[in-house]
């Protein structure tokens, strides 16, 4: 063995050593649990998303405290007829029962009274917790050992067996082969649960499959998370995943990934750090993932979002500066140079500016981004020079301007006074392929005349262009 | 009509029907006979019942009494030959699947439990899309649709299943001209190829254009048969009855009508 791998630095810290330990999952009972989490978690984000897409995120938090009872009862059941009461298959088939029996006394109460939802699954998750926090306390002035019971509570991972491991796992892998089979029947009833009925896809069945597993994750989830935070757990990483994608396909896939590498970094640092509960870990590790999605995800993200909308400021002013030199041109000296299009000729500023009323900040940013896109040749002596390039890309905006003016001329009866502002909101947004089509429905190739006054200079523009050398 | 047989061609008979929301009743004693082949205009103000006759009819709500067949059958034995387009404000068009995605989704039934779509499934769909005229859409999230794209989407969703008798919920409201023709189109097309459709319709002014056969409804059937007999201003007062304004704009649709 010796030569293969040399023995480890003697200056290695034990701390060191213990993280090294976890990391590369040497340890077998390490090694369960973390994997054993993080296949929960990769169950939870499936679940989770399908929750999400139906809007029943909060079932989950309902679902989960009212299996706090089931654990205290199963417990104080299994001391009565004279076992410990710690075993783990007794204690989470409690918790399966109320839970379940939580979630029925949601509907039951959404559907025969007058409250909604959320009033309903507030009185249950509330009255469930209380009762289950008494029973508990019964359960430790019982005798027998009822201290690791808390750990239903804020998760403790560590003090899994073996065997209850390969149970939670086991309960995990149906899950997860549950939703992928599932797959299409679960997108059918989440979009449109009418039509699925009506092509024979029961939407109450479906929906009593959809909870069942959704229970089977937060029972199986709670030694892991604990109850309080199992919902998180459900919720994060399919909220995460809807930020980055327009498809169930894709969003199914990130949210397990998501929720498994959730799980698995709270299972490695509760293994390192004892004090920390692993059901903390995970969720702080899950928000994470849900804060980067947020900002930065790429379907609908914040600033993806905000960074779509700035591209669409600068085209915006870029457009608007580029059509106002345009139109000042043709004003100041016709537009009859080179085969209907006006010469390119320095500009007076103040012409330009009167015409639009910009202000003084508005100018700057607009001169700034026509510098940076090589759109100005000079600026110099109160007159402006407008470049080959930002020639030729204002001759094209002008025409693209003017074709959508005639458009709504023509079709949508608007008078030509008020064609200027309606065709500035549009007209940014115009493809290639609709400037094709109202060059076709016009029949037009050339730049259209402008339907209203243009822009002149004053005579003094007029009479005295300064000679700039071109 | 007692003791009426119930006719095996009919592609849609309904006997007796009524159906109630927490026993106050919506549709009472609904009695009808669809003839084959045509398309059949179902008409009344609102709340009348129109949208749960026809969810009445695909067991999507309990019935109180009454029996439905479809081409003389029960509906869960001849679901594949029913097709349904339920209204469009009816889910949320926020859902993460693309246009294709909901196309698809017309063959689930077909494609059968557990099993995953297949590329020639996604082929028929592609087909269905450009038969509702947006092929080159497909790919797109259904958000980024207009209304009357997405119209067309839930129409193709039907077509896709190639059924003999569609029900239809209001695909005529809120869509563009364009759409309106398409639709217009395809119904007629439907017709021609001897299949039919009972289509939930609010426009009193194109009711003579589309349908052959017309069922007035104001929580009973008020009258029903051919349009040229059935849809008259008198018959329309006697459904839209008691609500004035309702009946303004009908009498304002029928002079539009008789004037052009």
């Amino acid at each position: 063995m010796t030569g293969v791998v040399g023995p480890p630095p003697a200056a290695l810290s034990p701390a060191l050593e213990n993280l090294l330990r976890v990391l590369a999952l040497l340890d077998y009972n390490t090694r369960l649990v973390v994997l054993t989490t993080a296949l929960l978690g990769l169950a939870s984000g499936l679940v989770g998303t399908f929750l999400l897409l139906r809007r029943r995120s909060l079932m989950g938090d309902a679902l989960s405290h009212a299996t706090l009872p089931g654990v205290g009862l199963a417990f104080l059941l299994a001391v009565a007829a004279g076992s410990s009461g710690k075993s783990l298959p007794v204690l989470l088939l409690g918790a399966a029962v109320t839970g379940l029996l939580g979630t029925l006394l949601v509907l039951l109460i959404r559907n025969h009274s007058r409250l909604k939802d959320d009033a309903a699954m507030g009185i249950v998750l509330g009255v469930s917790f209380g009762v289950g926090i008494a029973v508990l306390g019964v359960a430790q002035d019982a005798g027998g050992s009822a201290a690791g019971l808390e750990g239903f509570i804020y998760g403790k991972t560590a003090s899994l067996v073996r065997s209850d491991l390969f149970l939670l796992a086991g309960t995990a892998f149906l899950v997860l082969a549950c939703v992928l089979a599932l797959r299409k029947e679960f997108t059918l009833l989440c979009f449109d649960e009418a039509f699925g009925s009506a092509r024979g896809f029961p939407a109450r069945r479906l929906d009593a499959l959809l909870l069942t597993l959704a229970t089977l994750v937060t029972i199986a989830g709670l030694q892991a998370v604990g109850l309080i935070l199992v919902v998180a757990f459900l919720i994060l990483p399919a909220a995460a995943a809807r930020f980055w994608t327009h498809r169930v396909g894709p969003m199914l896939g990130l949210a397990a990934g998501i929720g498994a590498l959730s799980g698995w970094s709270g299972a490695s640092v509760s293994a390192l750090f004892g004090r920390l509960p692993a059901g903390a870990v995970i969720v702080l590790a899950a928000s994470c993932f849900f804060t980067v999605s947020l900002f930065f995800g790429r379907a609908r993200g914040l600033a993806y979002r905000w960074y779509q909308h700035r591209l669409f400021e600068r085209k915006m002013d870029r457009q608007h500066f580029l059509r106002a030199a345009y139109e000042c041109l043709e004003g100041c000296y016709g537009r009859d140079h080179r085969g209907g299009l006006p010469p390119n000729r320095p500009l007076p500023v103040r012409t330009l500016r009167a015409n639009r009323g910009w202000s003084e900040a508005e100018w700057r940013r607009m001169l700034r981004q026509a510098r940076r896109e090589d759109h100005l040749e000079r600026v110099d002596r109160g007159h402006l020079l407008l470049s080959e390039a930002g020639y030729g890309e204002a001759a094209r905006v002008v025409r693209n301007h003017r074709l959508w003016e005639l458009f709504l001329m023509k079709h949508a009866a608007i008078a030509a006074s008020h064609v200027h502002r309606d065709a500035d909101a549009v007209e940014h947004l115009l493809s290639p392929e609709m400037v094709d089509e109202l060059e076709r429905e016009l029949d037009r190739r050339d730049i259209p005349g402008s339907p209203h006054p243009l822009p002149t200079a004053g005579a003094e523009a007029r009479a005295d262009p300064p000679a700039l050398p071109r | 009509m007692p003791g009426r047989e119930h006719s095996a061609r009919a592609p849609l008979s309904i006997h007796d029907l009524t159906v109630a929301y927490e026993r106050s009743p919506v549709l009472w004693d609904v009695d009808l006979d669809l003839p084959a082949g045509s398309l059949v205009g179902v008409i009344g103000p609102n709340g009348a019942g129109k949208s749960t006759l026809l969810k009445a009819c695909l067991d999507l709500i309990p019935r109180a009494s009454g029996e439905v067949r479809f081409f003389g059958r029960p509906y869960r034995e001849v679901r594949r030959r029913i097709g349904y387009v339920p209204q469009r404000e009816s889910v949320d068009w926020d859902f993460p699947v693309s246009a294709l995605d909901v196309v698809t989704m017309g063959l689930y039934g077909e494609i059968g439990w557990f099993r995953p779509v297949r590329r020639h499934h996604r082929e028929r769909a592609r087909e269905a899309l450009a038969k509702a005229g947006i092929a080159e859409l497909a790919d797109r999230q259904i958000q980024q649709l207009s209304g009357g794209q997405q119209q067309r989407v839930f129409l193709a969703r039907a077509l896709v299943q190639r059924a003999d008798l569609y029900l239809m919920d209001e695909p005529f409201a809120a869509v563009d001209a364009a759409t309106q023709r398409t639709l217009t189109d395809l119904l007629q097309e439907l017709r021609e190829e001897g299949r039919g459709a009972v289509v939930v319709h609010h426009d009193l002014s194109t009711v003579r254009a589309i349908f052959d056969w017309v069922v007035l409804l104001n929580l009973r059937v008020v009258r029903a048969g051919p349009t040229e007999e059935v849809f008259t201003e008198e018959n329309l007062a006697a459904t839209y009855g008691g609500n004035l304004n309702l009946l303004a704009q009908a009498g304002e649709a029928l002079r539009q009508r008789e004037g052009t």
